[in-house]
């Protein structure tokens, strides 16, 4: 009968995590949305504790002050554009937890009903074992991204002779502490098994590019899902199942769309080592091309006169703070009459949506943002583009160029506005390292300078 | 020799409830709208932490043991998760207004 009422709960907690995710369809719903999800949270684990194996709580209650206490402090002070290393960091959290969780199983199996030390089934050393391998790649992959993110490691690639020999190894010995375990429940094996798993989660990040950190922070989100699923196996829990596999499933199609946004597949993100050996060729290309040089009175002017600028933001408009000059100028222009539209780039920010954070917490209204299918056929009807703090996804040389690294990536069409005003600090190459044909064109006005001081100053020339 | 059939039989209950919510997530996921992807990775975030319920089972028992301060740990880590992942969503979507 209790069983009974503990699935039912767990159902309950289940449903409120889908309708959770089902509220993020719409900024309107996605606050309540939200709320579920934490009531959803409150039910599974209030019904576990009423659970007749939870007998002492004072361990307990310690852990989840504590834990709790660490998770919030953080979550109010960390800066939005540090977003995405603070998720690398929950996702290595995750992948920990499921780590710990499987090895409590391992030595205290009575406790969960799948059998007594020794007298593990199978089934369940196997689920054991996957989903401790799952977390353990997880943990170290994210610190991995969290210090490249972070700038603690070096966002290049690392790469050296014989990577993916020894990955293909190290999974190969994997597989093996894996049938080793599962027919003999060695203790040796299952730590062997967590060793060789930590070492490849730094092994498969290392060789990963700064510029596809959109991709590895889905990926391992993916991970992080997978990992709960495997030790809700384990454990014989359908509602771990249930959550992993939509964590899972949504990390993974966060993955494809980022790989989708660069033009590339996901593998040849995974075997790495792009964004650097392009840099030295590109920058051969012709460096002595004239090139329309204006101030910022004169981009004022010209988006005055404008009936519709659209602004093109990219990582560089947040590295420089740029963000509320930013709304405060495409305020003083709509206040002069003029449309103004946000144009994001699916990879326009260091994880997915990003850019869309950064401009709301300028308080850029959320319809005045668009994503590229939305906004791409409307620059040939744009007067002015500024573009700021983005480069390689506004390359006309993606679309016509087949040499270029970056061809075949969708790029937003700016060049097909009346005029185009470019935000750059120099005439350096962008992230890929590829020259920007758009500089040299004849609509093309390059404005050189911070991000946000150009942007402070044309607001200034407004007044 | 009833025990191995049952876990067979569950086995394949549970590869059920996976597949099906494997569905289910594909579905959901694709209608979330491009502009809230950040905060899907953070709420995603939070809501894997329920392998707390696991966690919780494990620091659960009266008596000190090697399992018991591995539940307790990842209490703790799987807690940081939770109430990060849920509190940094609701600043993040706080924040997503409509033209005033």
């Amino acid at each position: 009968m209790l069983a009974d009422l503990t699935g039912i709960a767990y159902l309950i907690a289940a449903i409120c995590f889908i309708l959770a995710l089902r509220g993020l369809s719409s900024p309107v719903t996605a606050r309540r949305g939200n709320f579920i999800g934490v009531a959803g949270m409150v039910i599974a684990i209030a019904t576990t504790l009423a659970s007749p194996h939870v007998l002492s709580y004072s361990w307990i209650v310690v852990g989840i002050l504590v834990g709790g206490s660490i998770g919030t402090i953080i979550a109010l002070k960390i800066q939005m554009t540090a977003l995405p290393q603070l998720v690398a960091a929950f996702h290595s959290l995750v992948g920990l937890a499921a780590v710990f969780v499987a090895t409590a199983a391992l030595f205290a199996p009575d406790a969960y009903g799948i059998g007594s030390v020794g007298q593990i089934g199978t089934a369940s050393l196997i689920e054991m074992s996957v989903g401790t391998a799952i977390g353990a790649i997880t943990f170290t992959g994210s610190l991995i991204a969290f210090g490249k993110l972070q700038g603690l490691v070096s966002g290049a690639p690392l790469v050296f002779p014989g990577q993916h020999l020894l990955n293909a190894l190290l999974g190969l010995a994997a597989a093996a502490l894996v049938v080793w375990f599962a027919t003999t429940e060695s203790y040796v094996a299952y730590w062997g098994l967590v060793a060789v798993a930590l070492v490849l989660g730094f092994l498969i990040i290392l060789p990963i590019g700064g510029a596809d950190m959109p991709v590895v922070v889905s990926m391992l989100n993916s991970y992080s899902g997978w990992a709960a699923c495997g030790i809700g196996f384990t454990l014989g829990n359908t509602l771990l199942i249930i959550t992993g596999a939509l964590v899972g499933s949504s990390g993974a199609i966060l993955s494809y769309i980022m790989c989708k946004g660069m033009n590339r597949s996901f593998f040849n993100v995974i075997l790495g080592g792009f964004g650097t050996a392009e840099g030295g060729v590109a920058a051969t290309g012709p460096t002595d091309r004239n090139v329309r040089q204006g101030s910022a009175e004169d981009a004022g002017f010209i988006m005055q006169n404008a009936s519709k600028v659209i602004i093109v933001p990219g990582y560089g408009m947040a590295v420089a703070q740029a963000q509320h000059a930013l709304r405060e100028m495409g305020d003083v222009l709509k206040a002069a009459g003029v449309t103004v539209a946000y144009a994001i780039h699916p990879v326009a920010g260091r994880m997915p949506g990003h850019m869309n954070v950064l401009l709301a917490e300028a308080n850029v209204p959320y319809d005045e943002v668009f994503e590229l299918e939305a906004i791409n056929h409307e620059f040939s009807t744009a007067d002015v583009v500024y573009v700021i703090g983005a480069n390689d996804v506004t390359n006309p040389a993606a679309k016509t160029d087949p040499t270029s690294p970056i061809y075949g990536m969708p790029v937003l069409d700016v060049e097909k506005a009346k005029t185009v005003l470019f935000v750059k600090r120099s005439m350096a190459s962008g992230y890929a390292g590829v020259d920007n044909e758009l500089f040299f064109r004849d609509n093309t006005m390059m404005l050189f300078g911070d991000a946000k001081k150009m942007t402070e100053e044309i607001l200034q020339s407004l007044h | 020799m009833s025990a191995e059939a049952s876990g067979g039989d569950s086995l394949i209950m549970l590869f059920t409830v996976f597949a099906l919510a494997v569905f289910v997530g594909y579905y959901v996921v694709w209608n979330v709208t491009s502009a809230l992807h950040s905060p899907l990775m953070s709420v995603t975030n939070a809501i894997s932490s329920v392998i707390i319920v696991g966690a919780l089972i494990a620091a659960g028992p009266m008596e000190v043991h090697f399992s018991k301060v591995m539940g307790f740990i990842a209490v703790v880590l799987a807690s940081i998760n939770i109430f990060g992942g849920f509190v940094v969503s609701q600043r993040m979507l706080q924040m997503f207004r409509k033209k005033g």
